[in-house]
């Protein structure tokens, strides 16, 4: 099933065009990846897709099972189940990651209801299944974390909060090995569940462990080549520069 | 809404010797509380206003009434208070809060303590809990021994005015090595247009003894000023320790006025929990004295200034002993046109030396409306001690509301549970009730129904 559509997508901050007409479509339970130089714009990609309000879109459309979200606000698309992973997430203090995952949930769930035990005994199975310390649902959301727990995070609320798609961003940026294994079953763990991911990397690195069906070539503000895996290793072999003349 | 009821006797508005004759008569006091008032009445009289904090001028003393006197007796048993002052307070949940978890209630309404009670097994262990009046006629000694020896009537305009008309309170006495299991608990709710009220708050807690007041504050929202120029005093002594919590929740047109001071005497402590978020205008800023070797004060308080409103609180510590130590840390919330200002001293005197403080004050501000301001200042006199600062005023960024955004929170929604992180260390402090009340509030103010 088509779930998201992107089409001739154009998109400014101020008065500069980073987005440069970009066309995909990701289809359920798909892992799309997509890799490029720095600058490129693939976060602001990502940011757009969500509908951040630093982004303007100039022209274009952005259609989830077929219907535009441009009007839609950033909260009213987490709720048809779209979901960004942030390379620096923002810090709340005084929030506990379960008081926030627990209101989150209700907000993107409204239909599954659960009772603050059984929600609890959901998010400690989650944690485990990801071999990520429990300890992390009693801290204030991202406050102190390093960059790896920071990333830990993202994928922990990922899985918990279950949503169709999963836009990551540079989620394997500045990860150990152990650490990078972590974050890579997560996704993995997402896939399987029937999500769709959009993963936005500028190593192969991570592909080793997150094997997707479409690779695409970002480079300045558009998307100039699309295959497999082959792409990939093309790419870790010649570098960008060659996609780029 | 507040219901009007009868009131009894009301004084002229304004202040003039008369009147204060007029209350001293009517609460049949002692001369050298008559001789008291009549002197604070001199300092008032002769006193300007503070040179600094919130601007007064809209305030006409001479209206204000400065003795209302409910139609009710103190009464010990709720039934007894006439039922349209107990449906004010049982909105407020009291006295059910009572019948759960504290070991005694008071309640003033206006001027005069209209409901008072305490458990028994607590009377048995010498404790005293009194509406401040009864307290002058019971134990005049006792009384006369604290009684604005902390704050002296001539300390600034607004403790004279106080010392001239006070009337209501709470006074408190723990004996020696006594624990009150549960917290004791004064409740003061003005309900008369363009009054003022000047309760008196008098807690001494003995050696070893240990205590847990709560005072709450409200008011009824009038078109006409109404004051608030209470006074605290509390003594805690060798190894006792006190904590204080308050919640002052005035009605907007109220001018908060207040002063609240502690002395801690030799490995004594005090712990002051202290929120303020109503009133039209507010100056306030707890003290604590450490006099006695290792002496300790802590502070955890937030102002909550909202559209009118222009808060200025802080929080003073002065160390004059040696191993002495504070702990604060000040947080306020601005939005919606709202001004908080922070306005903090830590004193340490040349002999308080190996002490220890650590003042930490942040502020938010929820909008580009909304103003906030922080002034703490450190003096040191000797070169043995540790003092560490740490301040904070900043804007709620637009990244932290797309994050949450992004995980399907509303944009009030994102709002509110920035500003209930903030306040997280205040609020875990509260009572139950009362932190409920607090998120209630937040929510309301935030167009916020996140549970």
């Amino acid at each position: 099933m088509e779930l998201i559509k992107i089409v001739d997508l154009h998109a400014l901050i101020g008065e500069k065009e980073i987005i440069k007409g970009v066309n995909i479509t990701i289809n359920s339970n798909e892992i799309h990846a997509i890799m490029g130089p720095n600058g490129a714009g693939k976060t602001t990609l990502i940011n757009v897709i969500m509908g951040n309000p630093k982004y303007k879109i100039s022209s274009g459309d952005i259609l989830f099972k077929g219907k535009s979200i441009l009007d839609l606000s950033v909260d009213e698309r987490a709720k048809l189940g779209i979901f960004q992973s942030f390379q620096y997430p923002e810090e709340i203090s005084g929030v506990t990651f379960m008081n926030f995952l627990k209101l989150a949930y209700e907000k993107v769930h409204p239909e599954n209801q659960m009772k603050v035990l059984e929600f609890g005994d959901m998010l400690l199975k989650t944690a485990d299944s990801l071999k990520i310390d429990r300890d992390f649902l009693k801290r204030y959301v991202n406050l102190g974390f390093s960059g790896g727990e920071r990333k830990k995070s993202e994928i922990l609320q990922l899985n918990v909060l279950n949503p169709q798609i999963a836009l990551l961003d540079e989620t394997d940026s500045g990860l150990d090995i152990d650490a990078l294994r972590v974050v890579s079953n997560g996704i993995n763990h997402a896939f399987e569940r029937g999500m769709s991911i959009l993963l936005v990397t500028h190593y192969k690195r991570i592909l080793d462990y997150v094997r997707p069906n479409f690779v695409h070539v970002f480079v300045d503000g558009r998307i100039v080549k699309t295959g497999g895996m082959e792409i990939a290793e093309e790419l870790e072999r010649n570098g960008y520069e060659e996609v780029r003349s | 809404m507040t219901k009007n009821f009868n009131v009894i006797l009301k004084t002229e508005p304004g202040l003039s010797r008369k009147i204060i004759e007029e209350i001293s008569q009517a609460k049949d006091e002692p001369s050298w509380m008559k001789e008291l008032r009549i002197k604070s009445l001199e300092y008032f009289m002769n006193r300007s206003n503070p040179t600094f904090g919130v601007d007064i001028s809209p305030l006409d003393l001479n209206s204000i009434v400065n003795y209302v006197r409910p139609g009710a007796q103190n009464e010990r048993s709720w039934e007894d208070v006439p039922e349209d002052i107990r449906e004010n307070f049982e909105k407020l949940g009291i006295p059910e809060a009572e019948r759960k978890a504290l070991s005694g209630v008071g309640a003033q309404y206006d001027s005069e303590v209209v409901y008072h009670n305490m458990k028994e097994s607590l009377s048995k262990l010498g404790v005293i809990f009194l509406e401040m009046g009864m307290a002058v006629k019971t134990y005049p000694d006792l009384v006369k021994k604290y009684f604005m020896k902390l704050i002296p009537p001539n300390d600034h305009k607004f403790a004279a005015l106080h010392g001239a008309v006070w009337s209501g309170g709470t006074f408190i006495y723990v004996p020696p090595d006594v624990n009150v299991p549960m917290p004791i608990q004064s409740y003061y709710l003005m309900g008369s247009p363009g009054m003022g009220q000047f309760e008196h708050t008098l807690i001494v807690v003995d050696k070893g003894a240990k205590l847990e007041f709560i005072e709450g504050c409200s008011g009824q929202n009038y078109s006409v000023s109404n004051m608030h120029a209470g006074a605290v005093e509390i003594y805690v002594g060798e190894g006792a320790t006190v904590k204080f919590s308050t919640i002052e929740n005035w009605a907007k047109n109220t001018y908060n006025l207040n002063t609240k001071r502690a002395s801690i005497d030799k490995d004594g402590t005090i712990i002051w929990i202290s929120g303020t978020m109503g009133s039209a205008k507010t100056m306030l800023y707890p003290s604590s004295i450490l006099k006695g070797k290792g002496a300790r004060t802590e502070y955890t308080t937030i102002t909550y200034a909202g559209p009118g409103q222009h808060l200025d609180t802080g929080t003073k510590v002065f160390h004059f002993a040696p191993y002495t130590s504070s702990k604060v840390d000040s947080r306020s919330i601005s939005f919606g046109g709202g001004y908080a200002f922070y306005r903090g001293l830590v004193r340490v005197s040349e002999s308080a030396v190996h002490s220890k403080s650590s003042v930490d004050c942040s502020a938010l501000m929820v909008d580009d409306i909304s103003k906030s301001d922080t002034l703490p200042i450190i003096e040191v006199m000797n070169n043995e001690s540790e003092i560490g600062h740490e301040a904070y005023v900043g804007k709620i960024n637009e990244d932290q509301i797309y994050y949450l955004m992004s995980r399907g929170l509303n944009e009030d929604d994102a709002r509110a549970l920035i500003v209930r992180g903030f306040l997280e260390p205040f609020i875990k402090q509260l009572p139950f009730e009362y932190a409920v009340e607090f998120n209630r509030l937040i929510n309301m103010h935030f167009n916020s129904k996140i549970g």
